[in-house]
């Protein structure tokens, strides 16, 4: 089938960037569409062009890297999948395509539609973590947990990081991420000492860097590849309430 | 103190103040409507109902101090918000189209503003009466139905009420959502609570224009 791609092309972060017009003559519906633009850019290299910049690794929808937006959806128009899982059999004969980086002043372009996702990282790095003894793998099933606690707390680990709630998020928001991280650890046993300290310097760290704020649009949840729900921003909520209101605790027990 | 005011500082913070003095003013809507609808009773309940209202004047005006505050807050901490997502997005899409994004949700950008003017013109037309094309004071009943008569004051009334309706009902079901109110087993009251509430205030507002106007309350 015949096809008119948009491309976004940014040569570094200081470039103004425009779109580019792409027409591609044969894509097989059998392409994914990140191999789509892998055929396009063989072409590109062999015109002595510049090939279009992505980002890409297990293809497979679970390590995170991919992701940009497809007519105006963040991994395109199918529910519940990467823009690496997505298939061209979804696309008809002389569709045209805009292709987009993740816009969002937190996620600066580095180029074409690579973005700065380092913020996240950021994030994590203030709470995203838990306390572990070291040393020789404990028991299974030592840790007593609910099996809805588990359900849950999986369904919220099911985040990739790929940036997608913020691409979507009218705001700019990074709820959903956040929310995730926090739900998941929160609802374990194992995220249950530093629960609080958690909510408190992720929500933290989330405000330094330059997101928006929830307006419950829930395009986030809709975009997710991985369908995660935001139940998990109303916990962080939560959460973050309840520390931030009570202030740390007292370091000692003793009555002073 | 150092604790709260870092709080509401954050844009979490800022949301639960949104919330809670969305709350306080969603009450007295609802108090406001049902107040109101005594006048399907007559003129001498709805005057009386008023002189009631107006007996207590210490009273009234602690209500309104605490009602004024809340609007204040609700509008301020919208502002700082709205004004931070904005700043988080300088560049735009060329093409935009985020899912599951409801009509209510939105509006909300614009029905606050257009709500806030409609108070200050509901205000000035049957509190002040300065908006009014012939205000009695006291005789609440007249002047209802004097506002009403006329169409496009009437439209008016009902217009913002439409969009007042779907303030609230975007407004109650966030507030669930900011308040980290969110039992997956009663997660359908919360829509449930908020279409009925936006539904009640809606309708109860909207009728009495429509009643006016049509000669049922005259
Ligand atoms: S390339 Fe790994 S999720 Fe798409």
């Amino acid at each position: 089938m015949k096809l008119t791609l948009h491309v976004w092309r940014q040569r570094n972060p200081a470039d103004a960037g425009a779109f580019a017009t792409y027409e591609l003559e044969d894509v097989s519906t059998h392409m994914s569409f990140l191999e789509m633009l892998d055929v396009l850019n063989q072409d590109l290299i062999a015109k002595g062009e510049e090939p279009i910049a992505f980002e890409h690794d297990c293809r497979e929808g679970i390590c995170g890297s991919c992701g940009f937006m497809v007519n105006g959806v963040a991994h395109g128009e199918q529910p519940g999948v990467t823009v690496c899982q997505l298939h061209m059999r979804h696309f008809k004969d002389g569709d045209e395509v805009t292709i987009e980086p993740w816009r969002a002043k937190a996620f600066p372009i580095i180029k074409d539609l690579v973005v700065d996702r380092s913020a996240f990282d950021r994030i994590m790095h203030a709470g995203g973590f838990i306390t572990v003894r070291t040393g020789s793998a404990p028991d299974a099933n030592a840790i007593p947990i609910t099996t809805e606690n588990v359900e849950h707390a999986m369904d919220f680990a099911e985040c990739i990081g790929c940036g997608a709630c913020v691409a979507s998020c009218p705001n700019g928001a990074a709820m959903l991420f956040v929310g995730a991280k926090i739900a998941h650890l929160g609802l374990l046993p194992q995220g249950q000492p530093e629960r609080a300290a958690r909510a408190l310097r992720m929500v933290e760290a989330m405000e330094r860097e330059a997101f928006g704020a929830c307006s419950n649009f829930r395009a986030c949840e809709a975009v997710c590849p991985k369908e995660i729900s935001i139940s998990g921003i109303a916990r962080m909520n939560k959460d973050f309430r309840r520390v931030a209101l009570a202030g740390p605790a007292p370091a000692r027990g003793k009555r002073r | 103190m150092s604790h709260s005011a870092g709080f509401l500082g954050s844009t979490l913070g800022k949301k639960v103040l949104m919330a809670v003095t969305g709350i306080i003013l969603f009450g007295f809507v609802l108090g406001h409507m049902l107040g109101n609808q005594q006048i399907y009773l007559g003129a001498e309940r709805l005057n009386h109902y008023a002189e009631l209202l107006q007996a207590n004047q210490a009273l009234l005006w602690a209500v309104r101090s605490v009602l004024l505050f809340c609007v204040a807050v609700h509008i301020v901490a919208a502002v700082q918000v709205w004004l931070r997502s904005r700043a988080a997005r300088p560049v735009r899409y060329r093409v935009f189209r985020p899912p599951a994004v409801d009509y209510a949700a939105r509006t909300m950008v614009w029905s606050g503003p257009i709500i806030a003017l409609f108070i200050i013109f509901h205000l000035l037309d049957l509190t002040v009466g300065s908006a009014h094309p012939n205000y009695i004071r006291g005789d609440v009943y007249h002047n209802v139905i004097a506002s009403f008569s006329q169409p496009v004051v009437a439209l008016v009334y009902v217009a913002a009420n439409l969009l007042l309706a779907f303030h609230l009902y975007h407004g109650l079901w966030s507030l669930f959502q900011t308040i980290g109110w969110d039992h997956p087993r009663f997660g359908f009251v919360r829509r449930a609570v908020a279409v009925l509430f936006a539904v009640l205030i809606g309708a109860g507002n909207i009728a009495i224009p429509l009643a006016v106007l049509t000669g049922v309350v005259r």
